[in-house]
């Protein structure tokens, strides 16, 4: 239950700082900062692959709803959403992840540079596929590939940023508890 | 049948994964096409109310922008007072009309109802201006709106209650409705965004040979009933000759600002249900 209240909290909080701070900032028109999933990013171990889309899907609708442009979010979440389980299987020993740590983060991936990798290979497939999605009409390949590049280094800064400052406490968790 | 349960469930992730897909695909399909809000206007509402809260705060701080531009408007406006003119006629003499009845009112064509802008983005593909106010409910989906210093914004695409959605003329546009004109040249062309800087905008179909010259303007051409003629949609800043056709592609800057916006009017034409009978009977004819 307080799990759930955590992960509502979460949801809430990552939703308003992009709509109301993020996205209020006009660096260029190549760089919007995204940094709202990082709520996907940081899901439980646990969560099953459909559960994990869904949440995913309602995080990208509610950015969607107050763009007015529904659709675009939504898919780059559920893509990443369905990504995510394949990367963390790849990257982590099984049994630690499956019941040690409860979230991902760079001590229970067993080190900064695995976890730094999760967040990098999602961070591109979000944005590269929200990019595309949006210039599909335009056709314009080379603003495409380098408004994906611009943003997934901003994204990545201010992840690294957020990962720096808020230091989600991760207990080890065993199964005799 | 036994073999398609298995299928489905061994491959339920994978078909979940395609089926959020698809239907994020068709509400972006669904939503672009002009007109077509699939969107709830419960989504509308709820955003609506948070983005409002969120501008009363922000609002705050640029009252003196506000008030800039508001002087602004004024000035053009008093210049325009008919006190202002010495009518050529030395003989005439003021006669105040007796019949109390306004016989302006029967000729007004266009309406103009101001609204507070709440929410605005520039960034994406498809920008869209959201905007409050109790005078919402004289505006219709499809009518026009300009900022307060008669700058084309866009065209209104959704209404719910007090809140009105706006395109602005910053979105991909396949079959673009807004029409502008050559100021000087007078020639008729139709306004795209070419998606990258919020201030550019491309005008299309203007005749090779038109003289067109960096700094002219660019208004409504007053052709539709979104907006009435002459209103200031930006200035010509490049000329391209364009290789396979026999038009210009035009390069103008907006009159409006579109980073920030503060309040707009939205403009209701009076015979739009007219003239949409009027085309609808002549197409039926066809």
């Amino acid at each position: 239950m307080k799990e759930l209240l955590k992960y509502i909290v979460r949801f809430a909080l990552f939703v308003l700082v992009q709509v109301f701070v993020l996205d209020k900032i006009h660096l260029h028109q190549m760089i919007t900062p995204y940094i709202y999933f990082l709520f996907i990013i940081w899901l439980p171990f646990k969560m099953q692959r459909t559960p994990l889309m869904l949440v995913a899907f309602l995080l990208g609708f509610s950015i969607d709803s107050f763009r007015h442009n529904p659709g675009f979010h939504a898919a780059a979440c559920v893509l990443i959403a369905y990504i995510r389980p394949f990367l963390i299987k790849m990257l982590v020993a099984q049994d630690i992840s499956e019941t040690n740590y409860n979230e991902p983060s760079a001590k229970s991936m067993g080190g900064t540079g695995a976890y730094l990798f999760l967040v990098l290979v999602l961070t591109f497939l979000h944005n590269a596929w929200l990019f595309f999605l949006e210039a599909w009409q335009f056709g314009d390949i080379w603003y495409f590939i380098v408004k994906t590049m611009l943003s997934t280094a901003i994204s990545m800064l201010l992840i690294i940023i957020v990962e720096l400052i808020f230091n989600r406490n991760q207990k080890f968790r065993t199964n005799t508890a | 049948m036994r073999n398609i349960f298995l299928f489905i469930r061994r491959y339920f992730n994978l078909l979940v994964f395609i089926l959020l897909q698809a239907f994020c695909v068709f509400l972006i399909v669904q939503y672009n096409r002009f007109h077509q809000a699939a969107f709830g206007a419960t989504a509308n509402r709820i955003t609506g109310a948070i983005n409002q809260r969120y501008d009363d705060v922000g609002y705050y701080f640029r009252l003196k922008k506000a008030n800039d531009s508001l002087l602004k408007a004024n000035e053009f406006l008093y210049n325009k007072l008919k006190e202002n003119y010495t009518l050529p006629d030395s003989g005439y003499k003021t006669k105040i009309d007796s019949i109390r009845v306004d016989s302006i009112l029967q000729f007004r064509t266009y309406g103009y109802y101001a609204a507070k802008v709440v929410s605005n983005s520039v960034t994406s593909q498809n920008n869209f201006v959201v905007a409050y106010g109790p005078n919402i409910k004289y505006l219709n989906e499809g009518d026009g709106v300009i900022n307060m210093n008669n700058a084309v914004i866009g065209i209104i695409t959704n209404i719910t209650g007090d809140y009105a959605v706006i395109l602005s003329l910053l979105h991909e546009s396949k079959e673009s409705t807004i029409t502008a004109r050559l100021f000087k040249a007078g020639e008729v062309g139709t306004i795209s965004w070419d998606g990258k800087q919020p201030n550019v905008l491309t005008l299309n179909n203007i005749p090779k040979g038109t003289k067109v010259v960096k700094g002219d303007s660019v208004v409504t051409s007053g052709l539709s009933t979104t907006f009435p003629k002459g209103l200031l949609v930006g200035y010509v800043d490049e000329v391209y000759e364009e290789k396979s056709s026999s038009n210009y592609k035009i390069k103008l800057h907006t009159a409006a600002d579109f980073t920030s916006l503060e309040f707009v009017y939205g403009i209701s034409s009076k015979h739009a249900d007219e003239v949409k009978e009027l085309v609808k009977k002549a197409k039926a004819k066809l």
